[in-house]
C-alpha cells in the first residue's frame, strides 16, 4: 500500500473532514491507487530543474495606497449562517469554566 | 425567431437594432425554449426570469436611445462558478447553497457594461471537480445529442445549454480542460484563453494558477466577440496580465495558407479511440486542402501530464477550499465546539469528489511528502512548459483530439476516479503550460455523436487559432443544434 488507512484518517483531520470509518475505508483505496499512479513521475530526473508555480511569468503588480471603497460592514457579513449584529457568531472556542 | 438560433451576436445585434425583433421578444424566446426543452437536459441550476425581463426591456431603451454595446439584448448563461452579484451562486456544492455574492466577478461587470442579459445560472461538477458533471450536489445534465450520455465537464450545464440552443452563448471555466472537453462532448466551440488574459476577480477558486474563465458558443466569431469583452488587464487579479484584448473577429476569413499546424505524435498513441483519430485526421486533411503545413512535432512529456495535474491541482483546491468553514457563508452544522462545528460542516457539504481532492492535496503538501509530490510535480510542469516552446518553434499552432472518446455514458465512470480523470488527458497540458486552446467540432461517429478537435497556440496568441478555427467552422458547416430541439 502506499497509503494507510491511519493516514487517510490523519490526512483527514488535517483537511477538517469527520469522516466514518466506511469512508476512510473507501478513499484509502481510491489514494492509493490514485498515488500509485502518480509514481510515474519518477521515473523523470528532475534534478537541478526550476519548479513552476504560474505558467505565465508576470510580476507581483505593485499600486499606490490609496483609500478605495469596500465591501460595508453589513455586506460582508450577509452570508454569515450565524451572526450577531455585525459579526460572525461561532461556537466556544476556548474552553470556560463555570 | 427559430432562425436567431443559426445567427452569430453580431447578426442578431443587427436585427435589433432594425427593429425586426426586440430585446424582450429574444429574451422570452430563450425563456420559453427554456421552459420547453431544459426539463429533460437539466443544464440550468437558476433560472432569472424576471432579471432576464428586466434586463432585456433595459437594453431595448439603450437601442432605441442609440447607445452602443456590443452585447445589447444578447441572453447567456453564466456557469454557477462566477459570483452574479445579489444571485444565487452555489458551485453546484451543497456548502455553498443560499449564498448571495455582494459583488459581481470582474467578467460579469464587463458584460453589464456591453448590455448583456442573464438568462441564469448553469449546472456544473461541484468546485468544477469532474468531467461529467455527474458531481452536481444538484442535478444531472444531459447531453443533448443522447440523453443517456454526459455532457461532459466540468462546464457541462454550459455546453449543453448552448447545444440544446437555451441561450445565444455561456460562460465556462477550465482547469484541466473543464470548456473544452463538454464543447465536444456537445458539438459546440469552446475557447480556455491564456492564463491570465482573462480576470479571475469573482471567479470561485479551485485551482487558482490553472484556471481560466473562457466562452462556449455555435460559432467561432461569438467566441471571438466574447473574448475581446471579458479578455484584458484587471488590477483585481494579482495574475492578470497587462495587455488589452484586441478586435480578434479581424482574424476571422483569414487564409491559412502557409501556416504549420503541429502534430504531436503522442497524442495519436494508446487510448484514442479510431472514429476520434479518424475524425482529427479529416481535419487535418482539410486544413491541408486550405493551405497548410502538417509538421510532426513531439511533447514528450504528455505521458506525465495527468499525474502533474492532479498532484497541483488537488493541491492548490486543498487550501482553496479551506475557507469553506461555517462561519462566513454557506451550510454550518452544529458541533460541541469549533472544531467539530469545521469538521461537520465539510464532510456534510462537499461531495465526494471534493472531499477526495482536498485528501489528496492535503497528502501531498504534508510534511515529509511535498518534496516527493508537489514539487517534484512542478518541476515536471517545468519539463511540460519546455516542450511547448520548442514545439513552437517549429509550428504556429497545434491540433491534438480534445478528448480520447466522444461522449461516454451516465454513470460510466463515476465509480473509478483515475478512468474519469483519463477523459482529460488531452486538455490539461495546455493548461500546465497556461497556453491558449479551443475545442472545435469536426463531426460525428457512427453513433451521431460529436467529435471535437482541440487548437494549441503561443501565449496570447488567441488570433491564430481564431483564424484557423473558422476556416474549419466553414469548410465543415456542422449542425449544431440536434433536430429534436431545433424545432
Amino acid at each position: 500500500m502506499k497509503i494507510e488507512k491511519e493516514t487517510v484518517k490523519y490526512i483527514a483531520h488535517l483537511s477538517r473532514l469527520d469522516l466514518t470509518d466506511e469512508e476512510i475505508v473507501e478513499f484509502t483505496g481510491q489514494l492509493d491507487n490514485i498515488l500509485r499512479y502518480m509514481d510515474q513521475l519518477n521515473e523523470l530526473k528532475t534534478e537541478g530543474v526550476e519548479p513552476t508555480s504560474h505558467a505565465i511569468e508576470i510580476k507581483t503588480p505593485l499600486r499606490e495606497d490609496v483609500v478605495r471603497n469596500s465591501l460595508s460592514q453589513e455586506e460582508s457579513v450577509s452570508n454569515a449562517p450565524e451572526r450577531k449584529g455585525p459579526f460572525f457568531k461561532v461556537p466556544p472556542v476556548i474552553e470556560t469554566e463555570e | 425567431m427559430r432562425e436567431v438560433l443559426t445567427m452569430n451576436i453580431r447578426e442578431i445585434g443587427t436585427a435589433l437594432k432594425k427593429g425586426e425583433f426586440s430585446a424582450l421578444e429574444l429574451t422570452e424566446f430563450f425563456l420559453n425554449r427554456i421552459e420547453k426543452y431544459d426539463g429533460e437536459i437539466k443544464s440550468y441550476l437558476l433560472v432569472t426570469r424576471d432579471l432576464a425581463k428586466e434586463m432585456a426591456k433595459e437594453a431595448d431603451r439603450r437601442i432605441r436611445s442609440g447607445e452602443s454595446g456590443e452585447l445589447l439584448g444578447i441572453p447567456i448563461a453564466v456557469k454557477d462558478i462566477i459570483c452574479t452579484k445579489g444571485i444565487e451562486t452555489t458551485c453546484a456544492s451543497k456548502i455553498l447553497k443560499g449564498f448571495i455574492p455582494p459583488y459581481d466577478a470582474t467578467v460579469i461587470k464587463r458584460l453589464k457594461r456591453e448590455g448583456y442579459v442573464l438568462l441564469g445560472k448553469v449546472n456544473m461538477d461541484e468546485f468544477a471537480m469532474g468531467s461529467s458533471t455527474e458531481n452536481s450536489a444538484f442535478q444531472v445534465t444531459r447531453n443533448p445529442w443522447d440523453k443517456d450520455r454526459a455532457p461532459g465537464g466540468s462546464s457541462g450545464g454550459s455546453a449543453a445549454s448552448v447545444a440544446t440552443g437555451l441561450c445565444v452563448a455561456s460562460l465556462g471555466t477550465d482547469t484541466g480542460g473543464s470548456i473544452r472537453q463538454p464543447a465536444s462532448f456537445c458539438g459546440v466551440f469552446g475557447l480556455k484563453p491564456t492564463y491570465g488574459a482573462v480576470s479571475r476577480f469573482g471567479l470561485i477558486a479551485f485551482a487558482s494558477s490553472l484556471d481560466q474563465i473562457g466562452p462556449l458558443a455555435r460559432c467561432v466569431t461569438d467566441l471571438a466577440i466574447l473574448l475581446k469583452i471579458i479578455g484584458g488587464y484587471d488590477p483585481s487579479d494579482s495574475t492578470s496580465l497587462p495587455f488589452s484584448a484586441s478586435d480578434y473577429t479581424t482574424f476571422l476569413g483569414q487564409d491559412i495558407k502557409g501556416l504549420r499546424i503541429g502534430i504531436p505524435k503522442e497524442y495519436f498513441t494508446e487510448g484514442i479511440d479510431h472514429e476520434v483519430k479518424h475524425g482529427v485526421e479529416k481535419v487535418i486533411g482539410t486544413l491541408m486542402k486550405c493551405g497548410a503545413e502538417p509538421v510532426e512535432i513531439s511533447l514528450p512529456h504528455t505521458k506525465y501530464a495527468l499525474a502533474t495535474y492532479y498532484i497541483i491541482c488537488t493541491a492548490e483546491a486543498s487550501s482553496n477550499l479551506a475557507r469553506y468553514d461555517g462561519v462566513k457563508y454557506g451550510l454550518r452544522m452544529g458541533g460541541k465546539d469549533i472544531l467539530d462545528m469545521y469538521k461537520k460542516t465539510r464532510v456534510n457539504g462537499f461531495g465526494k469528489e471534493v472531499k477526495r481532492r482536498i485528501l489528496l492535496g492535503t497528502y501531498v503538501l504534508s510534511s515529509g511528502y511535498y518534496e516527493a509530490y508537489y514539487r517534484k510535480a512542478s518541476q515536471v510542469r517545468t519539463l511540460i512548459r519546455r516542450d511547448f516552446e520548442e514545439a513552437f518553434k517549429l509550428c504556429e499552432v497545434i491540433v491534438t483530439p480534445t478528448s480520447p472518446t466522444t461522449a461516454f455514458k451516465l454513470g460510466e465512470k463515476i465509480d473509478d476516479p483515475l478512468k474519469m480523470y483519463l477523459s482529460d488527458i488531452f486538455t490539461i497540458p495546455a493548461n500546465l503550460a497556461g497556453l491558449p486552446a479551443m475545442s472545435v467540432p469536426c463531426g460525428f461517429d457512427s453513433q451521431n455523436l460529436p467529435i471535437g478537435i482541440q487548437l494549441i497556440g503561443r501565449p496570447l496568441d488567441e488570433g491564430t487559432i481564431f483564424k484557423v478555427a473558422y476556416v474549419l467552422e466553414k469548410e465543415t458547416d456542422l449542425k449544431k443544434i440536434p433536430d429534436e430541439f431545433s424545432v
